[in-house]
Formats: structure tokens, sequence, C-alpha cells
């Protein structure tokens, strides 16, 4: 069964410069369990996507569907859980607060939550900072309080837009390890947007290459990597074979530059 | 520490203004200064200008020659403390009203285009021409037993100078969120109840406090002003008109009631500032009044 079905999606802005289309002709399927990224230069509408699907905008045509129902029914239902660049926590809530938030909202019982919040903070090893606040953890530990918040519900979806963006070197390798471990385990499918070739690579079975002006869907990478996802994948030539596969698709034509916003790293 | 320099300074305030009273009472010209038949600069006369020992020492002696007379200080600390009370109701009163009228211009855009002039507007009525208006209205009221007071009409003034700091600094912080936190709450499918008790309200702490600050200083000069302009008894504002009639044999005692009306508002502040220590973890991004 799709997770997410995407067809015919388009999106236009109406702006004060004229008409801007973010999103032109866009058709997407994700499997249940799928890991896919979303990579292309910036502009291209990854972002426009992600929200079209989580039902945080409309498409101007075109038809979304999240496990069989309408975007809007699966925003309803709590189908899906969602990370944005930003970590956006609550300053006023601690740690585990904003982890129970969406718990809080849907009324789960006050056991239910303790036991959930306490299950999540292990998961991404925030452990001791359970009672600390947004503004003493470092950005890496609030996105990662930000991944625990998403993955609160159990969802079946994660769609997930630049999460590591502001992240050093390390600590994104080590989210990414985890990332992976997590959507293992939960067995959720996960739309991911990055800037990222590699880390595009690393996490995903296929890469969706998008382009710019208007909006679209380039190439479709199958990654085949397996699942022994561990950080060996990296120095592998197999891994080396799709990153360069990916990077030819983003320039249209054998890699010769960088693509303008998309990093190589 | 900061807290500790704003103490000072605000002591240091004080004890400058006294120190300028006496030296203008010394050094200014005996008949004051007149331009064009306006008088600019007060007599320097103990009868404009007492001491500041006069007014202390006026405060500290019985209010007549009567044999049960009360001291000054009482008096004027009773007359407080009722006006006070007045004000405390008048402050709640309008800091609902402000908070609900926030509420409404936050749920209905349109609102906010159709209420927030009106709300300007309404602050630009002259008080003193509100007074009597209001109290002539709540001399109809009989509902049962139930019978309007004149302090009652006092604190609907008051209520009306309060509601206006409190609408406006709700509203802000009710729309102070950013787009990403509304959006997240979205994501919840969390509604527009929820949204405004999990996410507006504790927003908008920031800015309600100021706000609550202003409403409550203007809740304080709408009942002296009222109670000056409704002669409704009992109160600090009543008092002001009594002494000051009494000026010309007892200049000094007509400051008294003048102090214990600033000393009101100074406590008045330090309760909200008070409370407002209560919320800190909602504070940490506190602006400015
Ligand atoms: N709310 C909006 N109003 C007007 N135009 C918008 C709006 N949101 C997005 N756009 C436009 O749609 C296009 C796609 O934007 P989108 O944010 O989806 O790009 P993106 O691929 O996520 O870029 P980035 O990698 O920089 O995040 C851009 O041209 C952008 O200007
Ligand atoms: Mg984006």
């Amino acid at each position: 069964m799709t997770a997410v079905q995407v067809t015919g999606v388009t999106k236009t802005f109406t702006t004060k410069a004229g008409l801007v289309t973010a999103l032109d002709d866009v058709d997407l399927t994700v499997e249940k369990g799928e890991f896919v990224s979303l990579i292309g230069p910036s502009g291209c509408g990854k972002s426009t996507l992600l929200r079209l699907i989580a039902d945080l905008d409309t498409p101007t045509s075109g038809v979304i569907e999240v496990f069989g129902k309408s975007a809007r029914q699966a925003r309803l239902d709590q189908d899906y859980g969602i990370a944005f660049q930003t970590a956006g926590l609550l300053p006023w809530r601690s740690v585990a607060a904003n982890i129970e938030l969406p718990l809080q909202l849907h009324g789960v019982d006050r056991v239910g939550r303790r036991q959930r919040v306490a299950q999540l903070i292990e998961l991404v090893g925030l452990g001791d900072f359970a009672r600390s606040f947004p503004e003493q953890l470092s950005g890496g530990m609030q996105q990662r309080v930000a991944i625990a918040r998403s993955l609160a519900e159990r969802p079946e979806l994660l769609l997930m837009d630049e999460p590591f963006g502001a992240l050093d070197e390390m600590t994104r390798e080590r989210m990414q390890s985890e990332l992976v471990r997590i959507s293992a385990e939960t067995g959720a499918a996960v739309i991911f947007v990055t800037h990222s070739i590699p880390e595009a690579v690393f996490l995903s079975d296929r890469v969706v290459v998008m382009s710019p002006r208007p909006g679209r869907i380039r190439k479709v990478i199958d990654v085949k990597l397996g699942d022994a996802r561990g950080e060996g994948l990296r120095e592998e030539s197999a891994f080396f074979a799709s990153v360069t596969e990916v990077r030819e698709a983003l320039h249209g034509a054998p890699a010769t530059g960088t693509a303008r916003g998309v990093d190589t790293r | 520490m900061t807290r500790l320099r704003a103490v000072i300074l605000g002591a240091l305030g004080i004890v400058l203004l006294g120190v300028l009273w006496e030296a203008y009472k010394a050094l200014g010209p005996a008949a004051g200064f007149e331009a064009f038949g306006i008088q600019l600069l007060p007599r320097t006369s103990d009868l404009a200008m007492p001491h500041l020992i006069d007014m202390l020492d006026r405060a500290l002696s019985p209010v007549n020659t009567a044999a049960d007379s009360q001291p000054v200080w009482l008096t004027v600390t009773l007359a407080c403390l009722s006006s006070l009370g007045t004000a405390a109701v008048g402050l709640a009163v309008g800091a609902v009203v402000g908070f609900g009228l926030a509420l409404l211009m936050l749920r209905f855009r349109i609102a906010e285009s159709a209420v927030l002039p009106w709300l300007i507007l309404s602050q630009t009525v002259p008080l003193i021409a509100l007074a009597p208006v209001i109290v002539s209205w709540g001399g109809r009221v009989h509902i049962g037993e139930f019978e309007w007071q004149r302090w009652m009409s006092v604190a609907v003034i008051a209520s009306y100078l309060a509601f206006f700091p409190v609408a406006v600094g709700a509203l802000r912080g009710l729309q102070s969120p950013l787009a990403a936190q509304v959006e997240l709450m979205h994501s919840f499918a969390a509604g527009w109840w929820r949204t405004v008790l999990h996410l507006r309200l504790p927003a908008s702490v920031p800015y309600l406090i100021p706000a609550v600050r202003l409403g409550a200083a203007s809740a304080i000069i709408g009942t002296v002003v009222a109670e000056v302009s409704t002669g409704a008894k009992g109160g600090i504002g009543r008092l002001i008109i009594e002494y000051a009639q009494s000026g010309s044999s007892d200049p000094a005692k007509a400051f008294s009631p003048i102090a214990g009306a600033v000393l009101m508002g100074l406590a008045t502040a330090g309760v909200v500032a008070l409370v407002a220590l209560t919320l800190g973890r909602f504070r940490s991004n506190e602006v400015p009044a």
C-alpha cells in the first residue's frame, strides 16, 4: 500500500511580481516504510511539495492522497509527524513538555504521556535534558527534540524539511545514522528534504531530483545500498556511484561543476 | 543587579525632586514669575509651597481638633485602600473586557479593522465628560435587591481606562507567534481554541505584563479622577478635594492625599511586578512596554 500518492500536482503563488509556478504537474508515489529524499536547487519547490502533503497549503490543481485519504483527513487523523528546518520549539516548555505537546493535544492521559516521552527522549539520546528548556540546548539538541516530537504519535509517515541543515558535520552524520535507525525501528515512510547529495544517498531508498522554474521532478534515482546502512557505507564504492548518479541528474549532464544551491558534502 | 540599580535610581529621583522643591522655595522669586498675565512659576510662599517637613508633620498630626480625630496619614491610608479596592475591580473588569476584545479581534480579522478605530476613539472621550453620564445611568439600575452604588460607577470609569492598554497589548501578544509555530499547531490538527490555549496565550505573556501594568496605572488614575468628578465618598479622590478646600488655613494638609495617591500607584506597580515574577518562564522574550 502507498503512503503518499501525488498526482498531477501544480502549485502557483500570486506575488506582486506576478505568478510563480512553484510546482508544475508533479507525480510522486511513496510506498509504506520507504525513505525518499527530495533534492534540488533552491526554489525548486521541495518545501512547497512537503507543505502540500502536510496539508499546510493546498494545491492549485492535482490530487494528493495520504494513506488513501485526502491530505486534510490525514492531517486531522495525525497520520504524519513533521519536522521543519528550524526546530520550532515552544520556549516556555521544557524538552519533555515540548515532546509531549502533540500527545497532550490529542488527549493522551498523563501516565501514557510520561511513558511515551521517556521512550522518545531515550531514542534521541537526550536523557539528561528532559527538564531543560530549549534556550539551554544547542541547535543540534533542539533539532533532536523536534524529531522526537515528530515521532510522538508513532506516525507512519515522517515529513522532514532540511532538519539537519543547521548542524555541524559531525552531529549531522550522527543524526543521519540515528534517523536511519529510527526509521528502520518504527517502519515509517520518510520524505526528507535536503541540499546534501551524500546525505540523500546515505539515507534514502530513492532520491527524487527536482529542477526549478517551474518546479518539476527531473529524475528519480533508486539507491540500492541494502538495509545495512552502517557508518562503513560512506566509504563504499556503491555509495560513491550513487552520489555521482545524483550529481549528474542534478546537472542534467555529466558533472563538471556544482549546481547552484546544492552542496556536495 | 539591574533591579537594585533601578531602585536606587528611583530613590535618587525622589530625593532630587525634594531638593528641587526646597531649592526653588528658598531661591525663587517670592511672587513667582508672571508673563502676559499668566502665572508661569508658582509663588514661593508657605501657602503655595509648604516646606516638606511641614507636610510630613501635618501628615502625622490629627485631621482636625475633635478629640477622637485620626491622624491624617491613617485617614489617607484608609481612603487609599478604599480607592485601591475600586481600582482593582475596575482593572479586573477592564482586563477581562480588554482580553475578550483582543480574542474577538484575533478570531475575526474584520473585527480588528471594525473595532480597533472605535477603541482608539473611545480613549479620546474626556473622562470628566463621561463621569456624570455613567453616574446617571448607574442611578437607574435597580435589579431586585441590587442597588447601584456610586463606587461602581467609579469602577466602571476606571475599567474604561484600563481595558484599552490590555486590549492592544493582548492583541499584539496573541498575534506574536511565528507562522511556523502556528503551522505546527495546525499540523497537530489543533483547533482555534487549542491554538490559543497552548500557543498564543503563553506567547502573549511578555506583552500582557506591561499591558496590565499600564492598565493598572490607568485604573488608578481613572478611579481618582472619577472620585473627584462624581463626588464618591470614602476614596482618596474625595479626600484630595476636601483637604484642598482647607488650603488657605492649612496648606500642608492637602499634600498628604496627593502623596497617598502617588504611593498607591507605586504599590500597584509593585504588585503587578510580583505577579509577573511568578510567570518567569513565559517571559524569556519579554518586550519592553
Ligand atoms: N508563500 C509563498 N508565496 C509566494 N511564493 C512562494 C511562497 N512559497 C514559496 N514560494 C515560491 O515557490 C518557489 C518554491 O519555493 P520552495 O520554498 O518550495 O523552494 P525550496 O525548494 O524549498 O527551496 P529551498 O531549498 O531554498 O528551501 C520559490 O520560487 C518561492 O519563491
Ligand atoms: Mg525549502
